[in-house]
């Protein structure tokens, strides 16, 4: 790892000054990416920002939504009575996630900062329409995610939380890599009042996260695994890598798809 | 390079550290505390597990710095003097391990295991040791191993 600078900020005030001076600065939520990559080298921030004692942890009711903040574990996620309650789903998705060390660190700010391709909760957030507040705004899942690893988050813009609408009709099939746990192919539908019917796919799509319009359309018309098969699949725009081709992931989202589906029941 | 304040086995320690210096190498080469080892530096294998404030973490994915303030329990601390921890002698029982390089990540891992989730089936053990990689392939015998240690410590 190359030589850096380590800060632990106490509120988020602190935390953006800290970042707005230092020359390439990251910010450090549950390290479970940054640390490995930092140990590669594949970076060389001159300043890491520790954020777990700026205060962006806890779960939270709050009428229809629940509200988990930006530090939340996803090994918290798992086991909070308020989101097994209330949203299932995403219970069940963050307890999905590598592997239990990984969870007790690992946050969901951290994970849709870094918008990995082949992550879990980008997914989740899509589908359920979920809104992400920021230290400057709230943003739409939708204006979110712009890309493979790129989101709309301005160079000193920190998350603080994000809010899910709570709904039981929600469900996540995850085709696992059998060594990292990430996705090759992860599908999360869900029917919220704010967003409707959506089905997101995540660990297939060149740009990360995506929409499938052809199955939103299918399962609108009939919320049936039956409606499933006859939708096509276009594979020009899926990731074809060691892990699986993309005509592989095409059959693997819409297996993915009926999974989910069938657990909705 | 900063001040780092930690509690380790119940041990107060002061220390001045690099800001990159990673956990496992300061309860290694710092503190000599060599029982938690490094299999794969890419927190993949587990070889590395210990508890930060009563949690397992792999600690070659954390900074010293950021455990500062911290209680931390490294496989040298979990027996009570000459009585080992009711885990270690389930592994010594059920023949645990082959190599032993696996078995103090095993070991602390399977203690939260065990200590979060009641009614452990062999299937929510293997699932539960996921983070964890042994070589040497014993994983037969470290399931009855958590298995025997989950009896007696539940009971």
């Amino acid at each position: 790892m190359y030589a850096t600078r380590y800060s632990k900020p106490k509120n988020i005030e602190e935390a953006i000054s800290a970042l707005q001076a230092a020359e390439d600065g990251k910010l450090l939520a549950g390290g479970m990416t940054l640390i490995p990559t930092l140990k590669q080298r594949l970076a060389a921030p001159d300043c890491l920002i520790d954020l777990c004692a700026v205060g962006l942890s806890g779960i939270a009711e709050e009428g229809d939504a629940l509200v988990l903040g930006a530090m939340s574990c996803h090994a918290e996620v798992e086991s909070s009575a308020d989101v097994q309650k209330h949203l299932p789903a995403l219970s069940l998705l963050a307890g999905g996630i590598g592997d239990r060390q990984v969870r007790n660190c690992g946050t969901i700010g951290g994970s849709i900062a870094n918008n990995d391709p082949a992550a879990c909760y980008p997914a989740a957030v899509l589908a359920l329409a979920a809104r992400i507040t920021t230290s400057k705004r709230t943003l739409s899942a939708d204006d979110y995610f712009t890309g493979m690893f790129e989101t709309a988050l301005e160079e000193d813009e920190i998350i603080t939380k994000i809010s899910f609408p709570k709904t039981h009709k929600a469900s996540y099939a995850k085709f696992g890599n059998p060594a990292s746990r990430y996705a090759m192919v992860g599908v999360f539908i869900a029917e919220t009042d704010v967003g409707g019917l959506r089905v997101a796919i995540t660990g297939a799509g060149q740009d990360g996260v995506f929409r499938h319009s052809g199955l939103e359309a299918a399962l609108a018309d009939s919320f049936d695994v039956a409606a499933i098969d006859a939708v096509d699949i276009d594979d020009s725009e899926l990731m074809s890598d060691i892990h699986a081709s993309a005509d592989y992931r095409a059959h693997l989202i819409k297996e993915m798809t009926k999974r989910a589906l069938q657990a909705i029941g | 390079m900063a001040q780092l304040s930690i509690s380790v086995n119940g041990q107060r320690h002061e220390n001045d550290v690099a800001d990159n210096m990673l956990l496992v190498d300061y309860i290694r080469e710092t503190l000599a505390l060599t029982g938690t080892h490094i299999g794969c530096d890419t927190s993949q294998c587990g070889a590395c597990v210990v508890h930060v404030n009563g949690v397992s973490v792999k600690s070659c994915t954390m900074l010293a710095i950021q455990a500062d303030g911290a209680e931390v329990t490294t496989i040298e601390g979990i027996s009570d003097g000459e009585n080992l921890h009711p885990m270690q002698e389930a592994f010594h029982e059920q023949h645990g391990l082959q190599c032993g390089y696996c078995t103090p990540g095993m070991v602390m891992s399977a203690i939260e295991l065990v200590a979060t989730n009641k009614d452990l089936s062999e299937q929510d053990i293997r699932e539960g040791l996921e983070g964890n990689i042994c070589r040497c392939t014993g994983y037969h015998n470290i399931v009855k191993a958590v298995q025997t240690a989950a009896n007696k410590m539940q009971r």
